[in-house]
């Protein structure tokens, strides 16, 4: 019985969290201020942390709390503080830009669409293993199954730092002849 | 230019050494001098409780002085007044009464005498313009206090106390 | 869990919160008088014998103080920046281990709210949230003081979290932990991590510093430079919530210090006191002597605000992306090679 009723409590947590992640999404499009928006984000992406603690992800969660909302989206918020946000300095978009923006967001629209509609009921998924999430099983899968991937997958950050790097740094002076 | 005073001194300035970039050592000797002064003696004087010496020729609040048989030595004659840079001294002189000897040295008197403390700058040159050594300066710092009209000192604060009481 | 436990934990929750409140709040008169003694003062003594009621009287001027929003600030956001510092600075408190089982009658109580397991990982998350209470408040104030320190402080945030975690991978590499409570139990006696660990433990400090503010590392508020910082527009007690936020967050570094690195509860000869005092008032004694670590860093840190001055600007982001990135690296790898081969 106890199962039964945790079970229950976490279910409505999900629903109640799931609406949460919708709605604060929303807002982050709706909103007319960027910073508002970029707040909403961060409450968006608080809501993806309790998902998975939800799941049981302990470590994805306090990552997903790290890296994106403790320093992903401060830099976001950072560059935003430092734009100049009036109204009149506004950039005019051109009609081209218009009509692309309207035929993306409608390519996206279809493929939601079409995604809906082979939607069914799922099985709850039942992990094998509930500590599946836990930091050493976690770590041991990474580096022993998908070591590959993951060394690969630093090596994509070093190459958007070193680019970083080059952008940032001044072209040397052209030495005269 | 040739010094003349011999007191420039040449500073060369050195590239840092390793210790002296790392800087933990200057660290460590700076948290060293404040921890020494940590367990000095305070050098505070918690003031109303506690008051330091005045200087011999400290200028403070003024009195207006008696002579040795407790008469009042001001004739209000206004010298103070006039040599006052501040503006902050007025009198209104009086003729001494029959029976009233033993309050005024002489003749004349100042029925009243005020003192602007706000704009007293403590110059002490009535102290000196004053022919009959009535008025010093030899009295405490002129206390704080909330009205403007407070700071206008009359006879009752700056008389001394009678003798024999 | 039964509802005995529940009420066990909550009466641990409250007794932590109000014990760091507590603690910040005689940290404000700490810090006056220690400041004073270190400048051959003395320091409030008016307010009660020896100024004790000092941080009272504070508190209730902060109270009493107008309230001012400017016009042209962003309300809510105004008053959400200073609620998020003092939350964000409260929840570090949750993951500490304040001490071993405690035997309370028949009942072992457990002194520490939350073991998650990956404690370590919940103190850089909650300290990463830290920024959004300075940033939100100094974007709202619609100053551009505020603003520019709002900046300072994310973009100093962010350097040195980094090498702060760096330089705790180390400190993992040993250990094999995340939990707080299993970092804190394996250094039994006098098996401190910092023994192990030194470089890991100064770069710490150095991260700690800069995570809370303080001198020399205190430009989002730097007076100077920038009026208040980031509070610039602020009065009252929305103020003195942001200035709470500052000694709750030296409280909490400084607990996670003692636990992370100077062996939290434990002490040498733990185990014959634990003997000889019973289940009950031995783990008190290392209670007490994780309090007694604590404090000691408190008074470091106010040591240091009054002996150093402040970094300049360039200066501090050279220190943090420099020097101490590239040390902290060196320490994981030579932690690396010595767990290897020695």
């Amino acid at each position: 019985m106890g199962i039964r009723y945790f079970v229950n409590i976490n279910m409505n947590t999900f629903y109640f969290i799931a609406f949460l992640s919708i709605f604060f999404s929303i807002l982050v499009i709706t909103a007319k201020n960027p910073v508002h928006s970029i707040l909403y984000l961060v409450l968006t992406f608080f809501t993806f942390t309790v998902h998975y603690i939800l799941l049981n992800a302990q470590f994805l969660a306090v990552v997903n709390f790290i890296v994106y909302m403790g320093a992903i989206l401060v830099l976001f918020l950072y560059t935003l503080m430092l734009i100049n946000l009036n109204k009149d300095s506004e950039p005019v978009k051109s009609n081209m830009v218009k009509i692309a923006a309207v035929l993306g967001g409608g390519c996206l629209l279809v493929v939601l669409v079409g995604c809906l509609k082979q939607v069914g009921v799922a099985d709850p998924v039942l992990l094998k293993d509930p500590g599946l999430g836990l930091v050493q099983n976690l770590g041991k899968v990474l580096f022993n199954e998908f070591l590959l991937p993951f060394e690969i997958s630093s090596l994509l950050l070093l190459s958007a730092m070193v680019g970083a790097v080059l952008l940032a740094t001044k072209d040397p002076k052209p030495k005269s002849v | 230019m040739e010094s003349l005073s011999n007191k420039r001194k040449l500073i060369e300035s050195k590239p840092l050494n390793f210790w002296e970039r790392a800087y933990l050592p200057a660290i460590i000797s700076g948290l060293s001098i404040t921890m020494k002064h940590f367990f000095r003696k305070p050098v505070t004087i918690s003031y109303p409780e506690e008051k330091r010496e005045f200087s011999e020729n400290f200028r403070g609040m003024h009195s207006l002085k008696r002579d040795e048989n407790g008469k009042e030595r001001c004739t209000a004659c206004g010298l103070c007044a006039l040599s006052c840079p501040a503006e902050a001294i007025t009198m209104t002189a009086a003729e001494r009464q029959k029976g009233e000897e033993h309050l005024y040295r002489e003749e004349k008197y100042a029925a009243v005498y005020e003192i602007n403390m706000l704009r007293c700058i403590f110059c002490g040159l009535c102290e000196e313009a004053c022919p009959k050594e009535a008025i010093y300066l030899d009295g405490d710092i002129v206390p704080a206090d909330y009205l403007r009209k407070d700071f206008i000192y009359g006879k009752d604060k700056l008389v001394e106390a009678p003798l024999n009481q | 869990m039964e509802l005995g436990d529940i009420i066990i934990k909550f009466i641990l929750v409250v007794i932590i919160f109000a014990i760091s409140l507590v603690v910040a709040m005689y940290s404000t008169y700490a810090e006056r008088k220690i400041a004073a003694f270190f400048q051959d003062r003395i320091g409030p003594n008016r307010a009660g014998p020896w100024g004790l009621l000092q941080p009272l009287c504070d508190g209730a001027k902060m109270f009493l103080k107008e309230e001012i929003i400017p016009t042209n600030a962003s309300a809510f956001l105004f008053i959400a920046g200073p609620s998020l510092a003092i939350l964000t600075a409260c929840l570090g408190s949750a993951v500490i281990p304040w001490g071993q089982n405690i035997q309370i009658g028949s009942r072992v109580v457990e002194l520490q709210v939350a073991d998650i397991n990956v404690g370590v990982l919940y103190i850089f998350g909650v300290v990463s949230l830290g920024v959004y209470g300075v940033m939100i408040g100094g974007w709202a104030s619609n100053n551009k003081y505020s603003l520019l320190g709002a900046i300072r402080a994310a973009s100093q945030n962010i350097s040195y979290e980094i090498s702060m975690g760096l330089s705790i991978i180390a400190l993992l590499m040993l250990t094999g932990t995340l939990s707080l409570r299993e970092l804190a139990a394996q250094q039994h006696d006098w098996h401190w991590n910092v023994l192990r660990q030194p470089l890991g433990f100064l770069l710490f400090i150095v991260c700690a510093f800069a995570e809370t503010n303080r001198t020399p590392f205190d430009l989002p508020e730097c007076e100077t430079e920038l009026v208040g910082g980031y509070h610039t527009e602020y009065s009252s007690m929305k103020l003195g919530f942001y200035l709470f936020a500052e000694y709750i967050n030296m409280f909490i570094s400084s607990a996670v210090m003692a636990t992370l690195y100077w062996g939290g509860y434990n002490y040498p000869g733990m185990d014959w006191v634990l003997v000889h005092t019973g289940p009950t008032i031995g783990p008190l004694i290392g209670v007490a002597v994780l309090f007694a670590k604590i404090f000691l860093f408190i008074f470091f840190f106010m040591w240091v605000r009054w002996t150093i001055p402040r970094f300049r600007y360039d200066q501090l982001m050279d220190l943090g992306w420099k020097v101490l990135i590239p040390l902290a690296i060196a320490n994981i790898v030579l932690t690396g090679l010595i767990s290897n081969y020695l």
